[in-house]
């Protein structure tokens, strides 16, 4: 009965495995080139298993003797983290099939991260933590090397490898050190320890943890190797790069730190609120002078996580809940508009091929009208001009900032806010103040069209009517605090029955 | 009282013109031609109804009218539409300059003209929603987002720096206000409702006022503009098309006044009383010292942009002193300078569509070739020097003895503005009126078409109509105007002041 339960439970995440293994057993042994047919199966997978979660019974419980967990919401991140793979999945065909990269590896090496991401979601001890992110990585340094015949492209894939396993290093350190001091590595019974950040031993295992997890969703300083990945990565991978493994992360950097620390908030606070400046001031200083539209994204994202990372700086006390609405809301809404982004970016074709400097954008707004219109909703809206959806995500994690009395960090968070308006603006110049060059960029494909206008409908229309969205991502919060923040020990065999 | 959301009804129509607009197939020339009409009509429509709303008013009352409540983001923030004395007259003020700006683009603007169009609308309803908003963050948002169409009109059919002129209005006006984003989401953890009314009512402690005030006077000042947060104004009026240069000078800068009233005053009442003098001071040097440059300039455009610091200047004067003369005299003089600097850009723009250059001293002796448009420019300036008999005294003269009863020395010093702006504005006629035809290119110059002449009339009107009889304006915000005051003066004496 209990194994059933606990197979019910991950069963996403066996969807995820088992299709990857029958789909790659269909390339190898499969006649010709399937890879398109497997690349649209692993869409499929991927909103089953999103339909899958969404479906799952609503109260927490736990599996596999408390290893993981499933409540609102780490199902809301696994519905999110699996919508924004597909995404990224329909956007890399076109490009796929014409830099004639179509390998059916990518689809399947892309279900298996997903799978790992999913299991960093739901992680509640901390093997958990370290599987979920190793098969999650191992799986993205390989796509980041897909096109192997790039030195651009392997170059990213090694650099990511090293930097990450690095990264993987000090997260393992940090979690041993914490086993060590503690005997456990079971989130709840961490957290029954009742650590305040006096004991040397944890405390050097937090921030070892802590700077595992900040590589992952690239926070200054760990974010050294996003530019270079970004760059030198197939433009479809980087687009992968920039938002699911993003989500996933995030939500397991949350789950982590204020999971087992519940009570050490004066030691973990201090280094979210230094990394989000960090990230915020780089993010719009560095990006200010790039002419590569996918390096101005790595920078645009390093600064967006910094916002995030302004919400989670709020997860203190009794005010814990909207710091936790607003990184949901943050990261949701960064998501949509980095998806819609890249549509455009990938769009960006000419008759040679891809081009990736902003200065081909110029004239856009005269040649391909629509193209130019959803990426400047795009822009518009990661400076968080309103009423775009990009606004109302700084409005929720400074909203939260406020309330925890954060003043300092919201203040300095919004002037920067206004500094990288500028480069998002400029690419508004370019495309709308500019006149066209002689080359013209080819039609935005369908997919990636409808992507892009999709995205950009969403960004738009968001202010109409916020509420099913903000409803949502406060259950989601509420469950995560439920079993989180609230000191004492909640034995999963409590709440498995 | 209407049973029918006229408030939203006024507000929306633009937009739905808009739409209307981007739905047109055809070419280009076709496209421009439609696109026009409908503006124009959109505008026209929205006029007439702004006036049904005027005639339907209660001016004795001093509540809010044509109240609409619904729904919105949850929590106390709600969309809220209502006007009172204050702002009636700036929706009719936008209404009115709307189609005015329309038909003054009729032909100098045929490059991308349904973008144009698009962008006008845009901004209409935006303008119209900043004065109808009575929950803050949806003013806000109306406030904020009308810097992107304004951004794109001047950068796309600006002038030769546009690009720099556009940059630093957007720049300059996001930087004042994020930090009134910050401002209002503290006042929003406080009172637990961002609804106008509400915030009105409570009663914030003195330190708080000073810190809120503080971010609300970024946001308004550098909008109005005040000196020394000015300069993006000569650029931006130099650089935008004659239409953007009337919305900008006519409803724009209204912005910051209204604001002030809206906010500042209601609000923050200890705080306003405290930098009354610093104000005071902002003001008188406005005055003096943006008139002394006005002097200097060689670009009409940019003669005139100075004059508007120097008139807003009288605004703000009018509005600290918190006399009643003082801020009729101050709503008075945004609505009468709304029209005069207006006509004034409308008048360089006939010029300059002919003759293609602001500079003046590339004209002379037009009073020889363009009998008319001498005389519509002579009463213009008078206007705008503020002579006895046109709207513009009425205005500076109400500011100057509401301002004596509080500060003798100010008003005093503002006086002396008035003579100044009496060199720069008739200088600049003479220059341009009298005088023998040097140029040989004037000769062939036209006077204004009767196309240009409907578009003057009705300011010309609006001026000589309420420069003598300004009773109806008065009488209209009189109650409004001392509602606020009673409420400003117990907030004061309340606390022992």
């Amino acid at each position: 009965m209990m194994l059933q339960l606990d197979i019910m439970t991950i069963l996403p995440e066996l969807i995820l495995f088992f299709g990857a293994m029958g789909l790659l057993m269909v390339g190898v042994f499969g006649s010709s080139d399937l890879s398109r047919p497997i690349s649209w199966g692993s869409v499929f997978l991927l909103l089953v298993a999103a339909i899958v979660v969404l479906f799952q019974p609503a109260e927490a419980r736990f599996a596999f003797n408390g290893a993981l967990l499933m409540n609102d919401f780490t199902a809301l991140m696994k519905a999110l983290t699996f919508l924004a793979v597909a995404a990224s999945l329909v956007l890399a065909h076109d490009f796929m099939h014409q830099e004639k990269i179509e390998r059916f590896e990518y689809p399947v090496l892309v279900l298996l991260a997903s799978c790992g991401m999913s299991i960093m979601i739901s992680a509640n001890d901390l093997i958990a933590v370290y599987m979920g992110l190793e098969l999650q990585s191992l799986a993205l340094y390989v796509v980041a090397s897909i096109n192997r015949d790039s030195v651009r492209s392997t170059e990213a894939g090694l650099k990511y490898f090293v930097l990450g396993a690095l990264s993987s290093g000090m997260l393992l350190y940090g979690v041993s050190l914490i086993y060590g001091f503690s005997g456990t590595v079971n989130f709840q019974e961490l957290a029954s320890l009742g650590f305040t950040g006096n004991d040397i031993g944890l405390i050097f295992g937090m921030v070892f943890l802590m700077a595992g997890l900040a590589f992952k969703i690239s926070a200054v300083p760990f974010h050294m190797w996003t530019p270079d990945v970004y760059e030198g990565a197939p433009t479809p991978v980087t687009a992968f790069l920039a938002v699911a493994p993003k989500l996933a992360a995030m939500a397991l950097f949350m789950r982590a730190v204020i999971t087992i620390f519940p009570q050490a908030q004066d030691a973990w606070q201090q280094i979210i609120i230094f990394m989000s400046l960090a990230s915020m001031v780089l993010g719009s200083l560095a990006a200010i002078g790039q002419q590569s539209i996918k390096r101005l994204m790595a920078y645009s994202s390093i600064g967006h996580i910094g916002f995030a990372l302004v919400g989670f700086a709020a997860i203190a006390g009794e005010n814990s809940a909207e710091g936790v609405s607003g990184v949901i809301i943050y990261i949701i809404i960064y998501s949509v508009m980095t998806i819609g982004t890249f549509a455009c970016i990938l769009s960006m074709r000419r008759s040679q091929g891809m081009v990736e400097q902003i200065d081909d954008l110029s004239g856009l707004s005269q040649t391909r009208p629509f193209m130019a219109f959803c990426l400047a909703v795009f822009m518009f809206s990661m400076a968080g001009i309103p009423p775009l959806a990009g606004f109302f995500g700084k409005f929720y994690v400074f909203r939260a900032a406020i309330n925890a009395e954060l003043y300092t960090l919201a203040v300095l968070g919004v002037l920067t806010s206004v500094i990288g308006a500028y480069y998002y603006l400029r690419i508004v110049k370019i495309m709308y103040l500019d006149a066209p060059d002689d080359e013209v960029n080819l039609p935005m494909p369908r997919n990636l069209g409808l992507l892009a206008g999709a995205s950009a409908f969403l960004m738009i229309l968001f202010f109409i009517y916020p509420k099913p969205l903000v409803s949502v991502v406060d259950n989601a919060g509420d469950a995560f605090l439920e079993i989180d923040v609230q000191p004492g020990y909640v034995h999963y065999q409590d709440t498995a029955k | 009282m209407l049973d029918w959301p006229i408030l939203s009804t006024i507000t929306y129509l633009p937009l739905l013109g808009a739409l209307f607009i981007l739905l047109i197939p055809g070419e280009d020339e076709t496209v421009g031609r439609n696109a026009r009409a409908v503006a124009l009509w959109t505008t026209l429509a929205t006029l007439i109804l702004s006036i049904v709303m005027l005639f339907e008013f209660d001016g004795s009352r001093t509540d809010l009218q044509f109240l609409e409540q619904a729904s919105w983001l949850g929590g106390g923030i709600d969309y809220v539409m209502g006007v009172d004395g204050i702002s009636v007259l700036f929706i009719i003020l936008t209404t009115s300059l709307m189609p005015l700006c329309i038909l003054a683009s009729w032909e100098s603007i045929k490059t991308r003209v349904r973008e144009y169009m698009v962008a006008f609308l845009v901004l209409e309803t935006l303008m119209i929603g900043v004065f109808c908003a009575q929950d803050l963050l949806l003013f806000y948002l109306f406030f904020e987002a009308g810097l992107i169409p304004m951004f794109l009109i001047i950068g796309i059919w600006g002038g030769a720096r546009r690009v720099y002129a556009s940059f630093k209005f957007f720049l300059y006006t996001l930087l004042g206000s994020v930090l009134m984003l910050l401002a209002l989401i503290y006042m929003y953890w406080q009172v637990g409702t961002t609804n106008m009314t509400a915030l009105a009512n409570f009663e914030f402690s003195s330190a708080e006022q000073t810190w809120l005030w503080l971010a609300f006077f970024a946001s308004f000042a550098v909008k109005m503009p005040m000196w020394p947060v000015h300069t993006w104004l000569p650029d931006a009026h130099v650089e935008a098309p004659t239409a953007g240069s009337v919305i900008l000078a006519g409803v724009l800068l209204k912005m910051g006044g209204y604001g002030f009233l809206r906010f500042s005053l209601p609000m923050f009442p200890l705080a306003t009383d405290m930098f009354t003098e610093f104000v005071f001071a902002l003001s008188v040097i406005a005055i003096i010292y943006t008139s002394l440059v006005a002097l200097a300039q060689e670009d009409m455009k940019k003669l005139i942009a100075y004059s508007s610091v120097a008139h807003m200047g009288f605004v703000t004067m009018g509005i600290f002193a918190a006399t009643h003369q003082g801020v009729q005299g101050a709503i008075f003089q945004m609505l009468s300078h709304g029209w005069i600097s207006g006509a004034l850009f409308l008048c360089v723009g006939v010029i300059y569509d002919r003759m293609h250059t602001r500079e003046i001293a590339a004209y002379g002796g037009l009073a020889n070739r363009m009998p008319i448009y001498a005389a519509v420019f002579m009463l213009f300036t008078m206007a705008n020097v503020g002579l006895p008999g046109t709207s513009g005294f009425v205005g500076e003269f109400l500011t100057i003895i509401g301002t004596f009863q509080v500060s003798t020395w100010t008003a005093l010093l503002a006086a002396t503005g008035v003579i100044l702006s009496a060199c720069y504005a008739l200088t600049l006629y003479r220059k341009i009126s009298f005088g023998e035809l040097e140029n040989e290119a004037l000769q062939s110059i036209t006077d204004m078409n009767g196309r240009e002449i409907a578009v003057i009339a009705a300011p010309v009107a609006a001026t000589i109509i309420f420069g003598v009889w300004p009773a109806p304006i008065l009488d209209l915000i009189s109650a409004s105007v001392e509602a606020l005051l009673t409420n400003y003066h117990d907030a004061l004496t309340g606390v022992g002041n």
